[in-house]
């Protein structure tokens, strides 16, 4: 021990980086050490006791008894026998009209993820750039939608675009046609717009407003212009922000159900609207549950895909 | 260590979750067979109650009056709960939830029967049943009325709005499935959202039957829809009253009771809009009354029912909802004018060509599947 104490206080003399009063006043012994982690995790895991129980009772359960619901068949009057068990759900999602069906609404998700991102990122970031105390202001404004609910909200837009609406009635006051925006397409994006934009002002402003402006700085005292500047550091910086952002908007977007319902008249098939219909109208439970896994599976690996091809960027 | 003790927590909350599953279970799904109404079921009597009546019903159903009136002369609660859709109500049933009384329609009725869901009616204790006009007492769904007692019933047609349309129209599914008539309608049109109803108003303007079971017809019946698709702006179960009297659309694909209160309720009323029941015909519907097997408090049931089946509470119902009623002593107490409409009781002659949508068993599973490929 003193030898070894007699070495430290040597190196001391050459380096003043370290402090030796630290090291020498807790000894620690390997064994020690052990038990002082293993009190730790078992801290830790009682404390994610209640967690665990909630995951498993709500989250991995039922996925659990989609995934058997799946296997299962249909009896003629509609009721699930778990019994004969098949992959014949599976095998019809590859019909053309599942397919079909998919495709539209990625389009869809896809679309209405790219303009939430046109439109958030330089909502948040002219909000990461203000002085602390606007900031908080324009977060809670982005954030006010939540404290009301999203059904109502859809059908607020309902009245806002009606063909007596508001957007009509100002197009008719200038001497414009009536305009017809609702149960279209249009209506739709707007609504899925409208509703998942917080989800991708969040993430990005959280992104932008920690990134380190001397870098940016850094650029322009290379000769970048702001463009490159933006392009070469800014963007980059704040990927991790439109990659999350970009998932927690394309996810709810894929299976929408209710926007397409009450702002587009459900005049398109979409996953969300035919899934809803085995359980519901076909009353053919094992059908639909290959199909949520289905979309739930591909969500998966499309999200690990994307959280690999963005930390790449990075 | 460690792993194990996570391990052994896992599969206790598992076996927890598994063993409340496994005695609700227990409770809840009568299994498959039959039921005997006088083994599980206490024999009721006229007029007994055995406490609360939890209630399950179609939103907007039923006139608050009435319930009261039931409260007040019995000295019990009604719980009432609403569901919008057969499907939902037997999700909800066969999920272990508890009900005194549900509103299932025609074959829905069958379906549950055959499910085992639905406990019998006690006739003994609804002496009020003889009110039934005999045309309810023994329906194809529920041969002999053994589990179910009719409580209203109605059609499926078209509400028109005639400023758009004209005064002088032909009462025919046309109005919604010949382009060249859709195509002038400012505002366009919509149609349920519902297979069965929508692809049944198809194949009975293509002159099929709405229960059919064939593909070709059931293809025909989807080209139909979507060769309108650019005109039907909706496909909506919710809201046709609405969208119709907002003068959203022109015309709206619905059900006869709804209108009648939603148009009733607007300034021009029915010098503006209407509903009618298509030439071609289409759905009639009749929605019953059932005690569950889980019924908690069968006797109430019992004695609500009879309450229902009275003549007066009869025509009360239908003076408040504009269904027509399947009690045939309730008739010289409903509003003249109701009895008088032709639709919401449609002529002999119009009747012969309306259907009561049956359980096409696995053909259903078509059904949803070219509603959507019309869709598309």
């Amino acid at each position: 021990m003193a030898s070894e104490g007699g070495e430290r206080g040597e190196r001391l003399m050459t380096t003043t980086r370290r402090r030796p009063d630290l090291d020498e006043e807790t000894p620690v012994t390997p064994e020690l050490e052990k038990a002082a982690e293993k009190a730790e995790s078992r801290r830790g895991f009682l404390i994610s006791v209640p967690a665990y129980g909630y995951l498993v009772l709500f989250f991995a359960l039922p996925l659990v008894l989609v995934l058997v619901y799946s296997f299962a068949s249909r009896s003629s009057t509609g009721r699930t026998l778990l019994e004969d068990w098949n992959v014949e759900s599976y095998r019809r999602l590859f019909s053309d009209l599942v397919l079909e069906i998919s495709a539209r609404s990625f389009l869809l998700a896809l679309v209405t993820t790219l303009l939430c991102l046109v439109v958030s990122y330089p909502f948040a970031y002219y909000i990461a750039t203000r002085t602390p105390r606007i900031r908080n202001v324009l977060l809670v404004l982005v954030m006010i939608p939540f404290w009301s609910n999203f059904l109502v909200r859809t059908y607020a837009w309902r009245v806002i675009l009606g063909s007596d609406g508001f957007v009509s009635q100002i197009s008719q006051a200038f001497g414009g046609e009536e305009i017809r925006v609702l149960f279209t397409i249009w209506a739709v994006l707007i609504g899925l717009v409208y509703g998942y934009l917080p989800f991708m002002v969040l993430p990005l402003y959280a992104a932008i407003e920690r990134l380190d402006w001397s870098l940016v700085e850094a650029a322009r005292d290379l000769y970048a212009n702001g463009f490159t500047a933006f392009r070469k550091v800014t963007l980059p910086l704040s990927m991790p922000g439109v990659v999350a952002g970009s998932i927690l908007v394309f996810i709810p977007s894929l299976g929408a159900y209710v926007t397409p319902a009450i702002l587009g008249g459900a005049r398109e098939t979409l996953l969300g609207d035919y899934i809803v219909s085995q359980f519901l109208t076909a009353r053919n439970w094992p059908f639909g549950s290959a199909l949520s896994f289905a979309v739930m599976f591909v969500m998966l690996l499309a999200t690990i895909f994307y959280f690999r091809a963005g930390a790449k960027t990075l | 260590m460690q792993r194990l003790t996570r391990l052994v927590a896992l599969i206790a909350v598992i076996a927890m979750v598994l063993a409340a599953c496994g005695s609700d279970e227990g409770g809840g799904d009568p299994g498959t067979t039959v039921p005997d109404t006088s083994d599980e079921m206490v024999a009721c009597e006229a007029d007994e109650v055995d406490g609360d009546l939890n209630f399950y019903n179609w939103t907007e159903y039923i006139d608050p009056e009435l319930i009261a009136q039931f409260e007040a002369e019995y000295g019990v609660d009604v719980v009432e709960d609403f569901y919008d859709s057969n499907e939902a109500m037997l999700a909800k049933l066969q999920s272990g939830a508890v009900y005194d009384l549900i509103v299932p329609s025609d074959y829905m009725v069958a379906i549950m029967i055959e499910e085992g869901l639905l406990a019998g009616v006690q006739k003994d204790a609804v002496p009020n049943i003889s009110n039934l006009d005999p045309f309810f007492a023994d329906p194809a769904y529920d041969p002999g009325g053994v589990y179910s007692v009719a409580y209203q019933w109605g059609t499926t047609g078209l509400g028109i709005d005639m400023s758009v349309v004209g005064e002088d129209f032909e009462p025919s599914w046309a109005l919604v499935f010949d382009p060249d008539l859709v195509s002038q309608y400012a505002g366009g049109i919509s149609l349920l959202n519902d297979p069965r109803e929508t692809m049944g108003a198809a194949l009975k303007y293509l002159g099929y039957s709405l229960n059919s079971t064939s593909e070709e017809e059931l293809q025909e019946a989807a080209d139909l829809i979507a060769a309108v698709k650019e005109y039907i702006r909706a496909f909506d179960s919710d809201n046709f009253d609405e969208t119709l009297v907002t003068g959203e659309f022109a015309v709206t694909h619905g059900y006869s009771g709804g209108y009648f209160t939603a148009i009733d309720d607007t300034e021009e009323g029915w010098d503006r809009f209407t509903y009618v029941i298509p030439e071609e015909g289409g759905t009639v519907w009749i929605d019953n009354m059932a005690v569950p097997t889980t019924s908690e408090h069968p006797c109430t049931a019992h004695t609500f029912m009879n309450f229902l089946l009275d003549a007066e509470n009869g025509a009360a119902l239908t003076n408040w909802n504009f269904y027509a009623s399947p009690n045939a002593a309730a008739e010289e107490f409903i509003d003249p004018e109701i009895l008088e409409d032709g639709t919401i009781y449609p002529s002999d002659e119009l009747s012969e060509r309306l259907e009561i949508i049956t359980d096409t068993g696995d053909f259903e599973i078509n059904y949803t599947d070219y509603f959507a490929i019309a869709r598309s």
